[in-house]
């Protein structure tokens, strides 16, 4: 069970991020929304739509109004970075070449990478990788993208590519955006909304400024990043002292 | 002797049931791969694409064992039959044996150790990068744009693999048998023409078909539902190995058994 | 570039492949299974033939002219009825030729052997072989020999 009770809306148009520990299960809840896991319990509705009932068919036509863009950007080792961008318009699309190429060419030209376009994936850097994938999840033009801890392992440079561009696209294309992510920072720079989940449900929402002057110690101690505090700094263990002196 | 731990049949019914829970689940896998089949197949690229990786990339090794099994089975029945005083039988004993038997099992075993391992580090890699997951988010189902192609290839290719097989063993043996131990040209050939019948190479058909579809089916099986670690991927490529031998022996003792 | 070679290399293997097949299916067996139809069909009934198969040689003077087509019962005679399928270019065989179920070697798979009577007329398609000897069965002939039966 990671979850228990959580109840969280997603406004449109806006960027809603959910923070949270590590091994909260934020990611979980992303894969409820494309509705490739399905809560034991409970709904998950998404533009109206019930997503875990849905057969595979309307799963798979909701699916194309979103885009989601993974950890390590998860594009297809045997394409390049054109085709990756290509492929979902090749699979739902009957484009003609021109089009699709004209397409891709715009994606990439956002992202900044229309250079790259002939590269491998195995030739991009990690900052480089995730833009491609920015690029891919939004080549069908989505209403809802999905971030999954977009700035994970980046130097700052890359960092601020991925921030300013998922601002930039939300703003521009009037998109809906959901964040996963415990990079505080980060967050507060570009969140319209948060979510902090702990312990499977939702412990603290509010706006960025909110939740860093909030003073629940949980969040107080999520958001400053203290090493000690609600969430104990130990793993649960026998007194110290007794099992030093114990032997064993 | 130590006696056996009390919880001994109670683990050996566990794995049982393991065991078989897993032989459901790839029964299951492989009816998922059936109905998606459609998807690959009107994409005859992506075929072309996976017969060439499991079957071109497999024939220098599937030639140099072939020759070589075939000059084994020269040697060896010749000396068998030479004791017998029928050496002339050479053709008809080293044919029936490739094409009932040794030509379909040792494909599949090459098969399982060249493009099956590929198969399933592939498919296992796309699984640890998150590919799967994000074609499945991208609408495209992965069972019918990754699965299905190489699964097809793989039944294409090894029938084939094993006719390519045979036949260089044929012409290993004659090799040995003629051309370096004496034994008449035509006696050779038409001994053999005299014992072998096209239901031998039906059998060998049959059984290469069959041994196709397990190979390629415990491959993607393996490959696709590995854990998505590096210690997954590469558990997943020795099982593959080991599932497929282990199910190719099982299963040519089971079609000898029904054809004979 | 690159992509035609792997073009040209998946033609080759498919092509490698059947020619393989059709090598087998035509160079490793015997050729005349491939022309068993054209050729005429004689009947002929025996009282024992255990270990014959379909398949089997049909042979006269040791050259194989034909092969063993079916085998069944017939339920109200209560014999064999064999039914062999010889080669058409052999149309001279007399009609009262004699039809043996005969053992390559001691242990070896049975045969049909046709010992050619003096008749004017041959056998043709439908005919019958009326002369025909049983099947030798081993355990018969060795507890005849070892108990002595009946003779």
């Amino acid at each position: 069970m990671i979850f228990s009770g959580l109840d969280l809306t997603i406004p449109q148009g806006r960027i809603t991020a959910i923070m949270g520990p590590s091994g909260t299960g934020k990611t979980t809840l992303l894969r409820m929304i494309t509705g490739q896991l399905a809560p034991a319990s409970g709904d998950v509705r998404v533009a109206g739509q019930s997503v875990p009932g849905l057969p595979r068919e309307q799963l798979y036509q909701l699916r194309r109004r979103m885009g989601m863009l993974f950890q390590n950007g998860a594009l297809l080792t045997d394409l390049d970075v054109f085709e990756n961008i290509a492929f979902p318009l090749r699979e739902h699309t009957r484009l003609p070449e021109r089009l699709v190429r004209h397409v891709v060419l715009t994606k990439l030209q956002m992202v900044g990478l229309r250079g790259a376009a002939r590269l491998m994936p195995a030739e991009l850097s990690g900052g480089m990788a995730r833009r491609v994938a920015m690029a891919r999840a939004m080549v069908l033009d989505p209403e809802l993208l999905l971030y999954d801890e977009p700035f994970s392992g980046l130097d700052p440079i890359s960092l601020g590519v991925i921030l300013r561009l998922i601002r930039r696209n939300n703003d521009t294309l009037g998109l809906t955006s959901v964040v996963v992510s415990h990079d505080v920072e980060e967050i507060a720079q570009i969140a319209d909304f948060c979510y902090l989940i702990s312990g499977g449900r939702v412990v603290a929402a509010g706006t960025p400024a909110e939740l860093g002057s909030s003073d629940d110690p949980l969040v107080a101690q999520f958001m400053s990043g203290a090493a000690d505090g609600p969430v104990p700094f130990h793993y649960p263990a026998e007194d110290y002292r007794k099992e030093l002196l114990g032997g064993g | 002797m130590v006696a056996e731990p009390p919880g001994f049949f109670a683990g050996l019914f566990r794995s049982l049931v393991r065991g078989i829970a897993k032989l459901g689940a790839a029964v299951l896998f492989l009816g998922d791969i059936l109905r998606s089949s459609p998807y690959a197949l009107r994409r005859p690229r992506l075929l072309a694409e996976q017969v060439h990786n499991t079957g071109v990339l497999s024939l220098v090794i599937i030639m140099t064992s072939a020759f070589f099994v075939g000059m084994v089975l020269g040697l060896q029945g010749f000396d068998a039959l030479a004791r017998l005083r029928q050496e002339d039988l050479l053709g008809a004993v080293v044919a029936l044996t490739l094409l009932k038997e040794l030509g379909p099992v040792v494909t599949a075993l090459l098969f399982a150790g060249r493009a099956g391992t590929a198969i399933a580090s592939e498919i296992g890699l796309m699984r640890a990068t998150d590919q799967l997951s994000a074609m499945e988010v991208m609408a495209v189902n992965p069972v019918g744009r990754i699965v299905a192609p190489r699964f097809i290839g793989g039944v294409i290719a090894l029938p084939l693999l094993a006719a390519i097989f045979s036949c260089i063993g044929i012409f290993g043996a004659w090799f040995i048998g003629v051309a370096v131990l004496g034994v008449d040209n035509g006696a050779f050939w038409t001994q053999m023409q005299e014992f072998v019948s096209t239901e031998d190479v039906r059998e060998g058909v049959v059984k290469s078909i069959v041994f196709g579809i397990a190979a390629s089916l415990i491959a993607t099986f393996e490959g696709y539902n590995c854990p998505p670690t590096a210690e997954g991927v590469g558990m997943a490529t020795t099982r593959t190995v080991v599932t497929t031998a282990i199910v190719v022996l099982i299963l040519t003792y089971i079609i000898t058994a029904l054809l004979l | 570039m690159q992509v035609q070679a792997r073009e040209i290399g998946t033609g080759l293997f498919v092509f490698l492949g059947f020619a393989a097949l059709l090598f087998l299916a035509t160079q490793t067996t015997g050729l005349d299974e491939f022309f068993e139809d054209s050729g005429y069909s004689v009947t002929a009934r025996f009282t024992e033939v255990a270990g014959l198969r379909p398949r089997a040689p049909v042979t006269m003077a040791g050259v194989t002219i034909g092969r063993v087509e079916s085998i069944r019962f017939d339920r109200y005679r209560l014999d064999a009825v064999v039914t062999l399928r010889i080669r058409s270019e052999y149309d001279t065989i007399p009609e009262d030729s004699t039809a043996s179920i005969l053992t390559a070697g001691l242990l070896g798979s049975k045969y049909i052997g046709l010992t050619p009577g003096g008749a004017d007329e041959s056998l043709e398609e439908g005919s019958e072989i009326f002369l025909t000897q049983s099947a030798v069965v081993l355990e018969q002939l060795v507890s005849r020999f070892l108990f002595g039966g009946g003779e």
